[in-house]
């Protein structure tokens, strides 16, 4: 069954090629067709690995180079159950992205679709890759096709700043992950994930091997764009197509934290077992500054799509929270939350292009008040607010739940408190905006958050009258899914098994190495009432700062929303959009992070 | 083995980081993020280096002899390639930039901005 691994992988490719090659044969529907049933190809080979590989681990060896005398020499993809997962995810994300693009104007068939497919195919390939350099490469065939689909509206002065500043930072990024990669060959000669496992197994924890996971955790991490790698982020995610912001949110930034918890436990974990509470410390650490940043920062905004993309910044400040306790109930949470709350910010982002597909803008002062009649769009949003900010019982909720006592398991009392504020903070500024734009409550938002360009990009295609219905419909799928992965009996069950898979190098290794390994099922303990009461308290929190937000000046709260306001300035200013900048701040990221590791080897 | 061509490599990535952070042109922004690129082909084609030993192509020389490594050779290869779709796709933009707004100094496109 094995076998099938590479096909998902190749099947769009080889797919995205012919579209590329055809499409005067096909046009615009026949591309629309095609990139679909590729995407629904994929999503359908992926999940029969999927459950195939339960909770075990299926390894593939490309051109038969199995290990020999106990040396993997040899490229595999090994699929484990959580790699499995994402990459359905994304597949399936992909075919929601796809049919709510299908029809529209502003994609260019077939450039768009053979981007979207090449996009897709290098997440699906990290996914599933058990081989260092090739993550490298997928990670880069992944960040190509994202510059193009980011840039995409050339026309745009932000659309092409925000290319460049993505394709920069993450190309040093990946240069930092192949300096790393060098590193590691030097030291034990190896590509394979496990292999290398193994071979670090036999030697103590030095410089080289800590300064090797410090430039790869970096890389991984400016992908995942956590402070102080974050900056690239929402200048990118501004300028994207609506389609592709479903999948920028929902699944790229996701994918550097699924191959930093894959190295870590695959290859680092075990070796620098001394200094887990100072990568446990930093890991949780970065995430929850990411998570309190990105979160007040969303509240800054009035360009929605800005807004949102602070808000994926906060949740991946959350979800690399809950993978840094580096304990299987907190990877089974994030596993849980990244599903969860990916289909939940995908349709927020959907929503959000509705928006600008109806009034041609995504400004909330624009858009004040004006989409009063779009009934389900709006009622999709204030549920995708609420769901966001981890309403019970829904996925949201139960991700968050689940890392919240995971964090407590390790006596990181102070986690829970912190991830609330974030959520709730994220939560009020969706509310917020909905208000504003569905409802008309409030005064028009006056504030000049981050410079001028929030008020830039007047859109081209003006005003209509109708939403797609497949617009809708895909809103649709993901709001079941916001809603469905909480609900789902037994899915945290599942979470905590493939957690378990997860973090267990040493299992890795054997499987990879031919020998056989026990099945494991682990269960997952349901959710404390403490953890409806954070939760629960989040929302009403959410709900409580939106209202302060919009009617803070009519009771008489002026006061406290200046010192906000005033509190943020310095946060605000150092979003210079420059790319100095923000690589100045990288390598101050970098170097922090490798000397702590450096600093604290014994 | 020298400690001469890690200390390269380390150079490298420092002058390419500093041209990058300091740039004032987005072409010449481009050009040092090649320089810090450079940093990783030195990086690998040292790690697989060997004194007097010959070119890993067995056409005319025996399986038995002295060879470099061929692997760092081939993941440099890769990163050429790799790094060359990226680097087209930059110009590719700052060309554009340049088409519609006839810079491409970073401060003043977004001085025109505001």
């Amino acid at each position: 069954m094995s076998q099938l691994a590479p096909l998902a992988v190749g099947i769009p490719l080889l797919g995205a090629a012919l579209l590329a090659a055809g499409h005067k044969l096909l046009g615009r529907a026949g591309s629309d067709l095609l990139a679909l049933g590729l995407a629904l190809a994929s999503a359908v080979l992926v999940l029969i690995l999927l459950v195939h590989v339960g909770s075990g681990l299926s390894i593939y060896w490309f051109g038969g180079w199995h290990p020999r005398q106990g040396l993997a020499v040899g490229i595999d993809f090994a699929v484990e159950p959580i790699g499995a997962a994402l990459a359905a995810f994304v597949a399936l994300l992909m075919v929601v992205a796809l049919l709510y693009s299908a029809k529209t104007e502003g994609v260019e068939a077939p450039y768009y679709h053979v981007l979207m497919l090449t996009f897709m195919t290098g997440m699906i390939g990290f996914c599933l890759s058990g081989d260092l350099f090739n993550m490298f490469v997928f990670f880069e065939l992944m960040s190509v096709s994202a510059v193009a689909l980011i840039a995409y509206k050339v026309r745009e002065q932000a659309a092409i700043e925000g290319g460049l500043n993505f394709a920069v930072i993450n190309s040093i990024g990946a240069f930092l992950f192949l300096l790393g990669i060098g590193l590691i060959y030097a030291h034990t000669g190896a590509l394979n994930l496990a292999q290398i496992g193994r071979t670090l197994s036999h030697y103590r924890n030095d410089r080289v091997v800590v300064v090797a996971f410090a430039l790869i955790a970096s890389a991984l991490l400016i992908k995942a764009a956590i402070v102080p790698f974050h900056f690239w982020l929402d200048d990118a995610y501004a300028v994207a197509l609506a389609p592709v912001c479903l999948l920028l949110a929902g699944a790229m930034s996701e994918m550097g934290l699924y191959g930093l918890g894959r190295v870590w436990y695959g290859v680092f974990g075990p070796v620098m077992g001394t200094q887990v509470h100072v990568v446990r410390a930093i890991l949780v650490g970065a995430g929850l500054l990411t998570a309190v940043w990105g979160s007040a920062m969303a509240l800054q905004q009035d360009h929605l799509k800005r807004l949102l993309a602070f808000v994926t910044i906060g949740y991946v400040g959350i979800f690399l929270t809950g993978l840094g306790l580096l304990t299987a109930d907190g990877v089974a949470g994030t596993g849980v939350y990244v599903l969860a709350d990916g289909c939940g910010k995908a349709l927020l982002f959907a929503l959000v292009g509705i928006l600008q597909h109806r009034f041609g803008s995504v400004s909330q002062q624009r858009l004040h008040g004006r989409a009063r009649g779009l009934r389900v769009t709006a009622a999709m949003f204030f549920a995708g607010g609420l769901l966001i900010s981890s309403l019970p019982p829904f996925g949201p909720f139960l991700g968050k739940s689940m890392i919240e006592d995971a964090a407590n398991k390790v006596g990181y009392g102070f986690v829970p408190p912190l991830i609330v504020l974030s959520s709730a903070l994220a939560g009020a500024a969706v509310l917020r905006a909905g208000a504003r734009v569905f409802l008309g409550w409030g005064e028009p938002s006056q504030q000049d958050a981050g410079g001028a360009d929030e008020q830039t990009e007047p859109e081209t295609e003006g005003q209509r009258d109708r939403t797609p219905p497949l617009m809708l419909v895909s809103c649709g799928i993901l709001l079941a899914g916001t809603i469905g992965f909480g609900v789902w009996f037994g899915f945290a069950d599942l979470a905590e098994t493939a957690a378990r898979r997860f973090i267990s190098g040493s299992a890795y290794q054997a499987i990879v190495f031919g020998r056989a390994v026990g099945r494991i099922h682990a269960t997952s303990a349901s959710p404390a009432w403490y953890d409806w009461l954070y939760c629960g308290g989040a929302t009403l929190l959410a709900v409580g700062f939106a209202a302060l937000g919009l009617f803070g000046r009519r009771w008489g709260a002026g006061k406290l929303l200046d010192l906000g306001q005033r509190a943020m300035t310095p946060v605000r200013l150092v979003h210079t959009g420059r790319i100095g900048d923000y690589t100045a701040a990288l390598s101050l990221g970098v170097g922090i992070l490798g000397g702590l590791l450096v600093v604290t080897l014994r | 083995m020298s400690v001469f061509p890690y200390l390269v490599a380390a150079w490298l990535l420092g002058i390419g980081l500093w041209g990058v952070i300091s740039s004032r042109n987005y072409l010449h922004l481009i050009m040092c993020l090649t320089v810090l690129q450079g940093s990783t082909y030195v990086l690998l084609l040292s790690v697989g280096y060997l004194s007097h030993a010959k070119a890993p192509i067995f056409a005319d020389i025996t399986t038995k002899s002295r060879v470099t490594d061929p692997i760092v050779q081939a993941l440099t290869l890769t990163d050429v390639v790799v790094e060359a779709t990226i680097v087209a796709m930059l110009l590719a933009l700052v060309i554009q930039a340049n088409k519609r707004y006839g810079s491409i100094d970073p401060d003043e496109m977004r001085r025109m901005r505001d």
